[in-house]
């Protein structure tokens, strides 16, 4: 979207990167549908899902500091899963002279690897897709044109609206406001009153603009259909999830 | 069309007695009669408030309700034939962040004829002459926040030609703009040649752009004639609170 900084996205032109959104957004959903199926106790599973995922970002070359980084936001939750095992209740195991509810643990472990998979998953997606073609796969995947709508011009508009706030705090700034007093913070808040109701000006107008211009509710579809083998090679990853999971479900 | 006929060729813009009170009960227009015919570049002065914008929306029927009648190219601006009227009308509007709502150049400028049915080559094939036209080739896939100032006022432009409009309408087109911007944008509008309304303020950019305009204050057409003459009449624009800028000389 807006060309140089990006949070997410990791500019490349692999494999991974060319394929049509809609089919990595499909990709996605399935393969944590199938991590979440997967029964606590097959380690192994969860071991092969992961090695999964490295081989994708191998090919995507996208290097692991990269995921690892943006994966911090998962760290509220492995807390969680990391506090279970001491306050669960039922049969009581001894690992390295703590005392662990065996229950307890099993839903910990059971909240970090299917989290920790799906932020995993999610991070790859956003790491090879830009926000601008996600929006335009979810488009072919037929969601409700009022989110996309809304989804293309919040892209859009993000940066004007941060611009706008930023001049306001200038201006403020200028005219010796300095908000490190308590009762300072005032006219901090109402800058931001200002700026929702510029905000919602602007969007009077650029919906004047739209309709002038023939809109009529849906937005251009700018995307293509892909075929079936793109779909294929695009899933790939999906059926191999998908086979792992059938092995760890079904064999002894 | 009406050549085939035997008819004259209707107006590029027919406007009668177009009168408009805001539902809050303000009367913005009180009758407004203009004529425009195919090729002409027509500038549309007033102070603030005259009624310039209220004027511009009933073209392409964003604002209905008044009495009056309006026709684009024979086409009567009534519900049935919002669609076309939209296509036949390119408003561009004064500010450009306004104008240009999608992430790419090429997908702002697409989203005019997309909407009015072209698509595949067609639509690109579109899209490229419509920024050839405004000397923005090769600016496809820019996100438009990072373009300058008059960048995006010709972008703006681009994303209202792509949809091949029987008259063009500019509201406020110099505004905020460096001279050099103002110059090429200048450039650009005369090398068009297309049927044109501009409000506008800028009493200059109204000499070298158009030569009729109509002078409009209170919600009626008090001038209508040459540019040169009209800004020659320094009582006029006096009386109607415009002036020429310090310096500015017609000879």
């Amino acid at each position: 979207m807006s060309s140089g900084h990006h949070l997410l996205y990791r500019p490349g032109d692999s494999v991974v990167h060319r394929l049509p959104a809609q089919v990595k957004i499909v990709c996605a959903l399935l393969g944590v549908l199938c991590v979440v199926a997967t029964p606590r106790t097959e380690f192994l599973a969860f071991a092969g899902y992961l090695v999964l995922l490295a081989v994708i970002w191998a090919i995507a070359a996208v290097p692991f500091g990269h995921i690892a980084r943006r994966a911090v936001i998962e760290v509220p939750f492995v807390v969680i899963a990391l506090v279970m095992p001491f306050l669960g209740g039922g049969d009581r195991i001894t690992v390295l002279g703590m005392s662990l509810s065996e229950q307890g643990t099993l839903a910990g472990w059971n909240i970090l690897a299917k989290g920790t998979l799906g932020v995993l998953v999610s991070l790859t997606l956003a790491a090879t897709t830009t926000p601008g073609e996600l929006v335009v796969g979810l488009q072919r995947l037929r969601a409700p044109a009022v989110i996309t709508t809304i989804a293309t011009l919040m892209l859009r508009y993000l940066e004007v609206i941060a611009a706008e706030a930023r001049r306001m705090r200038t201006a403020r700034v200028s005219r010796g406001h300095d908000p490190r007093f308590l009762w300072q913070v005032g006219a901090t808040a109402r800058g931001i009153g200002t700026l929702f109701v510029r905000s919602y000006e602007r969007g009077e107008r650029v919906h004047l603009a739209m309709v002038s211009r023939g809109w009529t509710g849906r937005m251009p579809d700018y995307g293509a259909p892909a075929t079936l083998r793109t779909w294929l090679t695009g899933l790939t990853p999906v059926l191999v999830t998908g086979a792992v999971l059938a092995a760890a479900v079904w064999l002894p | 069309m009406a050549a085939v006929t035997g008819e004259p060729t209707p107006p590029a813009l027919l406007v009668e007695r177009l009168a408009y009170a805001y539902p809050d009960g303000h009367q913005a227009l009180y009758g407004v009669d203009l004529r425009v015919e195919p090729g002409e570049r027509v500038a549309v002065l007033g102070p603030n408030g005259a009624g310039k914008t209220t004027l511009v929306l009933h073209l392409n029927g964003v604002l209905t309700g008044g009495t009056g009648r309006i026709e684009v190219a024979g086409l009567p601006v009534v519900k049935s034939n919002l669609r076309e009227i939209r296509r036949r009308v390119g408003i561009v509007f004064q500010d450009p962040d306004d104008q240009l709502f999608m992430p790419t150049v090429a997908q702002d400028v697409a989203f005019g004829p997309a909407n009015f049915g072209l698509s595949g080559d067609a639509l690109t094939k579109r899209v490229h002459e419509a920024l050839d036209a405004v000397g923005m080739a090769g600016h496809l896939d820019r996100s438009p926040p990072h373009l300058s100032g008059g960048q995006r006022r010709r972008v703006a432009l681009a994303t209202v030609l792509a949809c091949d409009p029987e008259i063009l309408v500019l509201d406020e087109p110099s505004s905020n703009l460096e001279p050099v911007a103002r110059r090429e944008l200048a450039e650009v509008l005369l090398e068009l040649g297309r049927t044109t309304l501009m409000v506008t303020h800028d009493l200059p950019y109204a000499l070298q752009l158009c030569p009729r305009s109509v002078l409009i204050d209170d919600g009626v057409v008090v001038a209508d004639g040459p540019t040169r003459d009209l800004l020659a009449d320094t009582a006029l624009l006096a009386a109607h609170r415009l002036e020429l800028p310090y310096g500015f000389r017609l000879d």
